[in-house]
């Protein structure tokens, strides 16, 4: 059955199948309870779930998350929101020197299957702190795994099969795209949750993205087409393990990449994406691979955050510059 | 720096203390500890055990077996008493230091010295002991030990009346960790929830080299009434009242009346691990100071008042030889980390650049060995 709905809705959903399949799945974050977090993503799991299985836990991101690593010691699968990307760090310690190593350290014997969801990303006018993307910073550590849905449709079914996961998955949601609807199939079955995807196959050149910069791309190759370019589409719905068999055969043909995120460049996805290419795609590749992302500063304040995230102008002009090479 | 008087302008609280450093038995309104002769027996020989696990351990990383040992001596009573007072469905959250807990949660002491040998990073199976592994980021197995709790009562193992079920948790961290903010969010959230957990400080005076005063400008154990749970202050050099506060504080969790705050004032005799020199830090009269308040002199001093016959002193001792042999032995025995097999517990689902990484290394190592041969 398809039916038309929003990624909030489509994420709602998902949880709330995922919780209806298994008593142990928990909901825990700040305002996730009554009020259905500042995103509405828990509405009304509350009040249907009671409040043992949705949380309101205090105001501290720390605690979410480590609460959580004791409760998956009892067989928990806590799902904690982190209410806003810039608000991860204070959780970062037991992210990614508890949550990441606990199961490398006791040699497999304990499991932490536990997702961290995290609206990420730029683009709603927001102010400092709430609009940040620190995929990168999870991505490269070590037993934890990463992905980020970019429409309704792998927002419900990535974050059940992120809660079934016996690892533990750091899920981004790109909040810009939140209200943005899509057709979800919700019988179908889903796409493997560590595949990347081609969302829009082309010949002239590869379009590499996740998350809030899939819809980018898209918009970019349709405006492409005006000038007889066809582009190709990749969604890595994956960044950590990173699914780039697509994309290498992809880049094979086209003999172009272009990597968008809105992550600053230095040492963001795009570099291990830029490398993996290179290495894989050497003798395919007719131009360096493009990186398009947010530069090397602090999130910008919102009126000037326009020129900072990557947009079709930007895209486009990295296309042109691959090709000429 | 003598913990009574380590914070200037605020009202000392009193210790509870049931057997003084020179083994006499006190009374105590609140506290009590009801066990016979055989029980104080069996908790001097896990003090003396201890102990030997600890100065075997000490001397095998000087004899460069292991690469760093954090040692417990002096900090017997304190793990053992509230050790003890766990029943063996409670689960324990210890820090590095607390080898004598692990002795009493039925842990191979052997076990302990991989992680210090640098062989491997855990020890043993969290489920196997109720006892979760060795916690070397300050304070944050205090969420950990909150978090289990939590689930605790929601699977409604509190409460309930039976104690085949109702349940505790006991986190263990030291004075310095009180510092840390994830000890505080753990306390706060714990009263909170009401959860079923006793968090237990060994005040052992340093954090490193830094005194608790400069940690704290109130006793550690009045924190707890800002949280909103009862905080008790106990002599962590005396087991029996360590062992009866634990007690009473784990009843009352199991019973469904929340967490309590125990602060162990005890004393961190030696280094804060084999790479520290103390000396810079404090002076031999404070040490002395201590080391007449020593754990386990006091209660040799009773059992032999009690009339604890001297075979049973000169048994343990040769129960205590034959750990150190075997700590010994076992040490050696311990087997190289094959960084192959490592690959394996990244992830409990694999991923194929784990594989693809594992194949590289194996492939590598096997051409580099197939060289040498």
């Amino acid at each position: 059955m398809t039916v038309r709905m929003s990624m909030v809705k489509a994420l709602n959903t998902g949880l709330r199948a995922a919780m209806e399949r298994d008593p142990k799945v928990l909901v825990m974050g700040e305002d996730v309870g009554r009020l259905g977090g500042v995103f509405r993503v828990t509405e009304g799991l509350q009040k249907d779930f009671g409040d043992g299985r949705v949380m309101d836990t205090p105001l501290a991101e720390s605690a979410i998350v480590g609460t959580a690593i004791g409760l998956t010691f009892r067989g928990f699968r806590p799902v904690v929101e982190i209410q806003f990307d810039g608000f991860v760090y204070p959780a970062y310690d037991q992210i990614v020197s508890q949550v990441a190593k606990l199961h490398f350290r006791s040699q497999g014997r304990v499991r932490m299957p536990i997702v961290i969801r995290i609206p990420f990303g730029g683009g709603i006018g927001a102010i400092e702190h709430h609009s940040e993307s620190p995929e990168a910073q999870f991505a490269m550590t070590a037993g934890l795994k990463v992905v980020s849905c970019s429409d309704p449709n792998d927002a419900h079914w990535m974050i059940q099969q992120a809660i079934a996961s016996d690892d533990p998955v750091v899920f981004m949601e790109p909040k810009r795209r939140y209200w943005e609807t899509g057709e979800v199939d919700t019988e179908s079955a889903p796409q493997g949750l560590w595949s990347s995807r081609v969302v829009r196959p082309g010949k002239d050149a590869t379009l590499i993205a996740y998350g809030p910069m899939v819809k980018t791309c898209l918009d970019s190759a349709r405006a492409a087409e005006a000038d007889g370019l066809d582009l190709e589409v990749i969604d890595l719905r994956t960044l950590s393990p990173l699914d780039l068999e697509p994309v290498f055969e992809s880049v094979r043909r086209t003999g172009h990449a272009v990597v968008v995120h809105e992550a600053s460049r230095t040492l963001g996805l795009g570099s291990e994406i830029s490398a993996r290419i290179t290495e894989e795609c050497f003798y395919s590749l007719e131009s360096p691979v493009q990186r398009v992302t947010g530069f090397d500063m602090p999130y910008p304040p919102s009126r000037a955050e326009h020129d900072f995230l990557p947009g079709l102008d930007r895209i486009l002009d990295a296309v042109d510059r691959a090709r000429a090479f | 720096m003598n913990p009574l008087t380590s914070h200037p302008g605020t009202p000392e609280v009193p210790l509870v203390q049931l057997l003084t450093p020179t083994g006499q038995r006190v009374e105590n309104p609140d506290h009590d500890f009801a066990g016979d002769r055989a029980e104080i027996e069996s908790l001097y020989r896990d003090l003396v055990m201890t102990r030997r696990v600890d100065t075997e351990a000490f001397a095998l990383q000087r004899h460069g077996e292991l690469g760093l040992w954090p040692p417990a001596l002096g900090q017997e009573a304190a793990q053992v008493g509230s050790a003890r007072a766990l029943r063996p469905h409670d689960f324990a959250f210890p820090s590095y230091r607390e080898h004598g807990v692990a002795w009493c949660r039925g842990v191979d002491p052997a076990q302990l010295l991989g992680v210090y040998r640098g062989s491997e990073m855990g020890g043993w199976d969290p489920a196997d002991h109720q006892l979760a592994l060795p916690n070397i980021i300050i304070g944050s197995q205090a969420l950990h030990a909150t978090g289990y709790a939590m689930g605790l009562t929601l699977e409604g193992l509190v409460g309930t009346g039976d104690p085949d079920r109702d349940s505790a948790v006991i986190a263990y961290f030291g004075d310095g960790a009180t510092s840390e903010g994830d000890v505080s969010e753990a306390l706060d959230w714990a009263a909170v929830q009401q959860a079923p957990v006793v968090f237990f400080c060994q005040n052992n005076q340093y954090a490193i080299s830094v005194p608790v005063a400069s940690q704290s400008r109130v006793p550690i154990v009045q924190r707890a009434a800002g949280f909103g749970m009862p905080g008790v202050r106990v002599d962590g050099n005396d087991v029996l009242a360590c062992r009866a506060v634990t007690e009473r504080a784990l009843q009352r969790a199991r019973d469904g009346q929340g967490p309590t705050l125990i602060e162990a004032v005890t004393y961190r005799m030696g280094p804060h691990t084999t790479s520290d020199d103390p000396t810079r830090y404090r002076g031999a009269a404070e040490v002395d100071e201590w080391r007449a308040k020593d754990p386990i002199e006091r209660v040799r001093l009773l059992l032999e008042a009690e009339g604890t016959p001297p075979e049973f002193f000169t048994d343990l001792q040769a129960e205590a030889d034959a750990l150190g042999v075997h700590l010994r032995e076992a040490c050696q025995r311990i087997a190289e980390p094959d960084l192959a097999v490592l690959f394996d517990h990244v992830f409990a689902e694999r991923t194929v650049e784990n594989d693809q990484q594992k194949a590289e290394f194996v492939a590598w190592r096997d051409a580099i060995e197939g060289s040498v041969a």
